[in-house]
């Protein structure tokens, strides 16, 4: 990362941070000895302190847009975050409204965020997840090993963990159109539903219906889908769909398709990272990491469109929803 | 140049130096990772020097007596014994690998001839019996010399074996086998002032031991939450008290010592006490959880204190107060703006061990670059050295070394960027009694004591 041009002075903003700390934890699952418990949890620590202090920023963000548009349009529009400051080496967490008065609660959250990830190979993890060949974590693409299912894996964690997961958002259009440039996709693995978020909208099923997708289109062709609509995700699917757009062999239908090889989906979403580093699909596709929140945020605030989006609101409910990430840390 | 006194009888304000005395070890710049040293301790009477590493190996050094040929060079440590303590292991129900690894060694008082310490890696501890054999016996009946054995019929009289000297032949073996009884690693093993039992310690709990009985241990602290997800922090380092046999402390990930009385209840889950500085709110980042981990505590020899490191201080509680320690020292406080850096490459996971000196007078603890620091407590003066081959001329002085925190660099000054965060020094050990040091630079132990006027 920051590693080949910056020596010691180093500014890492808050999502690098997310990104580093999960990358850790990630490859603490193939480390000689086993999982450290320790180190996780420590790990598991910075993420909570950089993702309180993302949120904050995003949700403050949010909210200026808000004032901006206050005829209730976007409800969770998806924001450029605003370009990470050249914050000083140590950031010091924003303290949301919640923060002082619920630490302990959210130590354990951030421990069970952390702890999701922490998945090792006691876990029983469904087998497509096993196949999954790519490790390795480039910020945005993460891949959460979580129990889908009722194989539930080790731990004994009471509630299930949904393990999402978490797939590029569709290219941003073969002819340059920006249409698709900030949409987050995501397939929650509990329930096999896609969910896909495209510039404030809910869209359900984006990226198989969005014609834009399969033909070059100029600009937001077809309405989007009503929200709410799910469709049923089959894994390689939209690995197809991907493909499809590319110009690659299609390959098969939609059920049974090829097992799910990230790989590919990395390798664009590299590419796309890299042209825009700063992109906030990147950061929040991050956030749907850790907040199934970020979906369950987003119908609330549709069925309340009129109260006013503020920090506080926000904050509350995306630390609230993260129940959705709940699995213990096993370490063996 | 002012070194930092301490030790023997001398008092706290003599100054003295430091000089090199000897190094252990390859000199090649490429480093096998079983080479890396990984634990470092004196024995009681300092007359013997136990290292470990990550290969699993134990190597022992003995001091030679003082000869009176030369009576400048102060009794040399060489080579004892050496010996494969533990194996790299596989749990197959877990699928996991076992580092055979040596995390820590701690030597038993010594009883007879023989010396005898514990070696633990992450799941299994090891009593070994190091024990000199300078005689054989010759002449036996049944079999002849070269141990064949012999025909009873040709046997036609009868002589009693002879003992014959023979070469100096040191033989360690495994006489008891300490093993599952820890889900997690192990990071801490001590033995108690009873000289009877030992504890130790993994991430989440630890345990009692009989140094006779190898089949039973019994759990004394378990901070496993019942739901996992609910983990805040983990053990880091347990100790015995050195006098009270009922008394040890642990301490926790999250800066926090608990001292515990074995004979208040059997399971001592609650404190007796609870040492705890508060955090400065003006110094969050981060990293604030990390860098208040302890990474060590021991007690002193007085048992009136014990001291903690986190990683960027070392703090000196005393035990009879337990809202804040009474003396800090900062280590490397430059380092507290590149926490960054030390993030992305790992090197705030360092776990850096400190150590007392004879007297409780001083304290030590490494840092990188190779750098080692010692405190004196009375003088409040601190100095740091480098253990590096250019300064390993015999007998030299060691010049006590600045790092630059900012501004212009003085000449002999090293800057923070320059600093070498591959070359850490987290096992130190000082004489039990005497000036002397061992200080574990990866591959490399270096031997350093005061110059003798």
């Amino acid at each position: 990362m920051l590693r080949g041009r910056r020596r010691m002075e180093c500014t890492l903003d808050a999502q690098s941070l997310i990104s580093i700390s999960l990358r850790k934890i990630h490859s603490s699952r193939t480390q000689r000895g086993g999982i450290k418990l320790h180190k996780n949890l420590l790990v598991s620590y910075v993420l909570r302190n950089a993702r309180q202090l993302y949120l904050s920023e995003r949700y403050a963000e949010l909210y200026r847009r808000q004032q901006h548009y206050p005829d209730g349009a976007p409800l969770l529009a998806m924001p450029a975050c605003p370009p990470p400051a050249a914050a000083p080496p140590e950031l010091a967490a924003l303290p949301l409204p919640a923060d002082t008065q619920d630490r302990e609660a959210r130590s354990c959250a951030v421990v069970r965020g952390g702890a999701e990830l922490l998945e090792g190979p006691v876990c029983a993890a469904p087998p497509e997840l096993q196949r999954a060949p790519c490790r390795d974590s480039s910020p945005g693409f993460y891949r959460a090993a979580g129990s889908a299912g009722p194989g539930g894996g080790g731990g004994g964690g009471s509630s299930a963990a949904p393990g999402l997961l978490y797939a590029a958002g569709c290219d941003f259009g073969t002819g340059g159109v920006p249409h698709c440039s900030s949409r987050t996709t995501v397939l929650d693995l509990d329930t096999h539903v896609v969910t896909t978020v495209e510039n404030g909208y809910l869209h359900q099923d984006c990226c198989s219906q969005c014609p834009c997708c399969c033909q070059p289109v100029a600009g937001l062709a077809s309405p989007p889908p009503a929200p709410g609509t799910k469709r049923k995700y089959y894994p390689g699917q939209e690995e197809e769909e991907e493909g499809v757009e590319e110009g690659e062999p299609g390959g098969g239908g939609v059920a049974g398709g090829p097992p799910f090889a990230p790989c590919t989906k990395r390798a664009r979403f590299e590419e796309y990272s890299a042209e825009h580093p700063q992109d906030s699909s990147n950061i929040s596709n991050l956030i749907s990491i850790f907040g199934s929140g970020f979906t369950g945020l987003v119908s609330r605030q549709q069925a309340d469109s009129e109260q006013p989006l503020n920090g506080q609101l926000c904050g509350k409910q995306a630390l609230a929803s993260l129940g959705a990430w709940t699995r213990a840390i096993v370490a063996f | 140049m002012a070194g930092v006194a301490g030790g023997g009888g001398g008092g706290g304000s003599n100054d003295f130096q430091w000089c090199f005395s000897q190094v252990k070890g390859a000199i090649d710049e490429d480093v096998a990772e079983a080479d890396i040293i990984s634990t470092v301790e004196f024995n009681y009477s300092g007359d013997l020097l136990a290292t470990g590493d990550k290969g699993g190996r134990v190597v022992i050094f003995q001091r030679e007596q003082e000869s009176k040929s030369r009576p400048h060079s102060r009794g040399e440590y060489n080579v004892y014994s050496t010996f494969q303590s533990h194996e790299p292991e596989f749990d197959y129900l877990k699928s996991l690998e076992i580092e055979e690894k040596i995390n820590k060694i701690r030597w038993l008082p010594q009883q007879n001839a023989a010396h005898f310490l514990l070696s633990t890696n992450d799941k299994t501890i090891k009593l070994w019996k190091i024990s000199e054999r300078d005689k054989r016996a010759e002449g036996y009946n049944l079999k002849d010399e070269d141990g064949r054995l012999r025909d009873p019929f040709r046997i036609t009289a009868l002589r009693v074996p002879i003992l014959k000297p023979m070469d100096l032949m040191v033989e360690a073996s495994p006489r008891r086998i300490f093993a599952n009884a820890h889900t997690y690693h192990i990071n801490s093993i001590s033995v108690n002032s009873d000289h009877e039992t030992y504890l130790s310690a993994d991430d989440l709990r630890i345990n009692l031991w009989h140094l006779e009985i190898t089949d039973r241990s019994f759990n004394i602290v378990d901070i496993k939450p019942a739901n996992m997800e609910e983990l805040t922090e983990v053990i880091t380092a347990a100790e015995f008290h050195p006098h009270h046999c009922n008394v040890f402390v642990y301490s926790s990930s999250k800066g926090t010592i608990r001292l515990c009385d074995m004979r208040s209840s059997a399971l001592c889950d609650r404190h007796s006490k609870f040492f705890e500085e508060p955090e400065d709110p003006s110094s969050r980042s981060f990293f604030s959880e990390i860098i208040s981990s302890i990474s060590d505590v021991k007690f002193s020899h007085s048992g009136r204190y014990m001291m903690t490191r986190d990683y960027l201080s070392v703090k000196v509680w005393d035990l009879n107060m337990e809202n804040r320690p009474v003396e800090t020292y900062q280590v490397h406080e430059y380092l507290r703006s590149k926490l960054c850096s030390l993030y992305e490459n790992d090197c705030i996971f360092d776990k850096f061990e400190c150590c007392w000196n004879g007297s409780d007078s001083a304290i030590m603890t490494g840092s990188y670059n190779n750098f080692f620091r010692m405190f004196d407590r009375s003088t409040r003066r601190d100095v740091t050295l480098e253990a590096s081959r250019e300064s390993s001329k015999p007998r030299a002085v060691l010049k006590p070394r600045k790092v630059c925190t900012g501004g212009k660099r003085k000449k002999d000054e090293i800057s923070v960027d320059s600093l070498d965060f591959n070359k850490k020094i987290l096992h130190t050990a000082w004489h039990p009694m005497e000036n002397i040091i061992a200080v574990a630079a990866t591959n490399n132990l270096y031997i350093f004591q005061d110059k003798i006027n």
